[in-house]
């Protein structure tokens, strides 16, 4: 197959697009450790990390060398290579769930395309044609879809954990965990079941399309606004439970079940990946809340200057994570039984009247 | 021999995977390996309905099997704590000298077969206003048009499902199990088959609600 | 491109080696797991022909195996719950009777 320069123009820039994410995927439980832990200080009249760095900054890097310095004990009893291989399978769907983060629309000029061009044609010799580029890795007629495909691998990770452990506090945060992912990806499901009926894609990229502009001028076209505000609510709660955070965070309840799956994941770097794939988790949650809910980059004044889009939209999903630290600040964590009886006899049926509310509109409406 | 092209390759690579994995799911011992094996083998066969331009099928085969039977198999199977099996004996000796040369002659076949036929995926259409191949549009469509009926079939299938995993999987309460105890007590002989005396619970069971 | 057969073959392979294990195995889940590999390596041949005949309904009835899978899961996995609930035991060979 011949190797044009347009094909290698297209993989370069779709590689340097999966690398920027990648870099926001691994950035963000840093960032969001720290917001958390300074946070959830303040909210509770305390004070939080403040030595290392300026406001205490740098504890999240902190931590990070210190897992890698500490000593990897892998517990005699454990079976080893489910033991090692989990954080593995809770990484890697969660990252590959980064790529089809919608962080702006299509064809956005690049500013100082020329003098890019010119400064790379005088270093290497390359004639580059760089003009405009799109503002997501790819737009691809199963986004959604592929989204929760990707993330349902995740629920292995922590059985695997919680197995391979073999202790008894392990396996219970493992079974709780399992149980109530499966129960809550239901509900998830079902809450996304609305918009998709209202947009007629699965397409992330598309679904964002279809919110830009207001209605009267000061109604943005959000589907949180507009006929989804009991779909957005209803995922809102089985996304806050699916990604176990308080106050449904029954599978590593500290008080009862010591660390839950990860008990016996001592603070190496195993454990770090682990802690790694939940944040990674919670903003691809939050994305998707921002893509579907939120009206994704749309705000104002991006159709006039396109690069705000990546701004918003990252701003909205900011919104989402403090409101995890913030519900972790406020809730107390739920009995097991309350749990799923709220699952399985409350949010599964909402959900469908959702779905049914949803269907009648798009009947009448369109 | 022949050159193969980059998607052969691919196909290859996925289909060993796939049998590699499919092999481990009957030979481990330890439930919860074969398990995981079989979780492999699926996401290797989503691979394949990549190949086949079929997103929409390799996504909800993700999504479902791997993500929802198979979750169920390895709760099920943690839940029940299953360990490892032991060899169990042979029933039949000669047995093991016949298996090999079936597989060989399986093998066989399989190959000439591969060899053969060569039929090549036709191009895929792409006029007209249908929607494109494989896209979630198409297989709703067909599926809410010619193909109502089965689906809708499907669904009172899943409630069945349903409703029967409830009924079975129930476990006595505590008040009822306590009950059953002493009207087995009651009956004097402490028998294997608890049928009459749940024959009794029911009984009492309706007194008290009536 | 690859040929249809390769995708036969592939099944036909899958298909058979779930076969044996509902053979050799003789734990109730091992063998329920293989029940659903060759459920798989069917929906592998449904696509595969969807595809090379140019119509999606071949995709439609992958969507069918696949709800009646996760039925038959279901109801499996209770059934096997509530005879090990029973009988403490998981192997085929000494669930031979209907009743205790």
């Amino acid at each position: 197959m011949p190797i044009d320069q347009q094909s290698i123009q297209f993989f370069v820039g779709i590689l340097l697009k999966i690398v920027i994410l990648f870099v926001i995927g691994l950035l963000s439980p840093v960032g969001m450790n720290w917001v958390e832990r300074r946070a959830l200080a303040f909210m509770q009249m305390r004070l939080g990390p403040n030595r290392t760095g300026p406001f205490g900054l740098l504890q999240s890097l902190a931590d990070g060398i210190k897992f890698a310095f500490k000593e990897d004990v892998v517990p005699l009893a454990a079976n080893k290579w489910l033991y090692i291989f989990a954080p593995v399978v809770a990484v890697v769907p969660a990252f590959m769930a980064t790529i089809v983060y919608p962080l702006g629309p299509k064809g956005v000029d690049i500013p100082f395309a020329a003098s890019i061009n010119s400064f790379v044609y005088s270093l290497t010799g390359i004639q580059l044609n760089l003009s405009t580029m799109d503002l997501h890795v790819t737009s691809f007629n199963v986004g959604l879809l592929y989204v929760l495909a990707v993330t349902s691998m995740g629920v292995y990770a922590i059985v695997m954990a919680g197995w391979a452990s073999n202790s008894k506090f392990s396996l219970l945060g493992g079974l709780r965990s399992s149980a109530q992912m499966v129960s809550y990806e239901l509900s998830l499901s079902l809450a996304l079941v609305g918009v998709l009926i209202q947009a007629g894609t699965v397409d992330l990229v598309k679904i964002v399309e279809m919110q830009q502009g207001t209605y009267f001028g000061f109604i943005p076209k959000w589907y949180v606004f507009v006929f989804q505000p009991l779909g957005f609510f209803i995922y809102l709660i089985s996304a806050i439970a699916e990604t176990n955070r308080t106050p449904f965070d029954l599978p590593e309840a500290e008080t009862e079940l010591v660390g839950g799956f990860h008990t016996e994941y001592s603070s190496s770097l195993k454990f770090a990946m682990l802690f790694m794939a939940e944040y990674v988790n919670m903003l691809t949650v939050s994305v998707l809340a921002t893509a579907l809910f939120l009206g994704g980059w749309s705000g104002p004044f991006v159709s006039q200057f396109p690069l705000l889009a990546p701004v918003y939209f990252l701003l909205k999903v900011t919104l989402f994570m403090f409101l995890y630290i913030w519900l972790r600040g406020t809730l107390p964590r739920l009995r097991y039984d309350q749990l799923m009886n709220f699952g399985w006899k409350f949010l599964l049926p909402v959900a469908l009247l959702n779905i049914f509310i949803s269907a009648t509109i798009a009947l009448f409406a369109y | 021999m022949f050159e193969l092209p980059i998607q052969q390759l691919i196909f290859l690579f996925v289909a060993a995977v796939a049998v590699f994995a499919a092999f481990n799911v009957i030979l481990q011992r330890n439930p919860i390996y074969s398990a995981l094996a079989l979780i492999i083998t699926m996401c290797a066969l989503a691979g394949t309905f990549l190949m086949l331009e079929a997103q929409f099928v390799a996504t909800m085969q993700v999504i479902v099997y791997a993500g929802a039977v198979m979750v169920l198999f390895v709760f099920v199977i943690m839940l029940l704590n299953v360990r490892t099996e032991e060899a169990r004996q042979d029933r039949v000796k000669y047995l093991k000298l016949v298996a090999p040369l079936l597989f060989i002659a399986l093998l066989g076949e399989v190959i000439f077969v591969a060899r053969s036929v060569t039929t090549t995926a036709p191009p895929l259409a792409t006029t007209g206003n249908e929607p494109a191949f494989g896209t979630v549009e198409s297989i709703g469509e067909a599926m809410f048009s010619s193909y109502l009926f089965p689906f809708e079939a499907t669904s009172v299938l899943i409630l069945m499902a349903m409703v029967g995993s409830l009924v079975l999987a129930r476990r006595r309460t505590m008040s009822e199990a306590e009950t059953l105890g002493k009207l087995i007590e009651e009956s004097g002989k402490p028998q294997l088959t608890p049928a009459e005396p749940v024959a009794k619970l029911e009984e009492k069971k309706e007194e008290i609600a009536a | 491109m690859v040929p249809l057969s390769w995708y036969l073959a592939l099944s036909a392979a899958l298909f058979t080696i779930g076969v044996a294990g509902v053979l050799v195995q003789r734990n109730v889940i091992s063998i329920f797991m293989c029940i659903e590999l060759m459920l798989n390596s069917v929906n592998l041949t449904l696509v595969a022909f969807s595809r090379f005949l140019n119509q999606s309904t071949g995709q439609l009835f992958v969507f069918i195996v696949m709800a009646v899978a996760a039925a038959e899961a279901a109801v499996g996995l209770a059934i096997i719950i509530s005879v090990f609930r029973n009988r403490e035991t998981l192997s085929v060979d000494e669930e031979s009777l209907l009743k205790l």
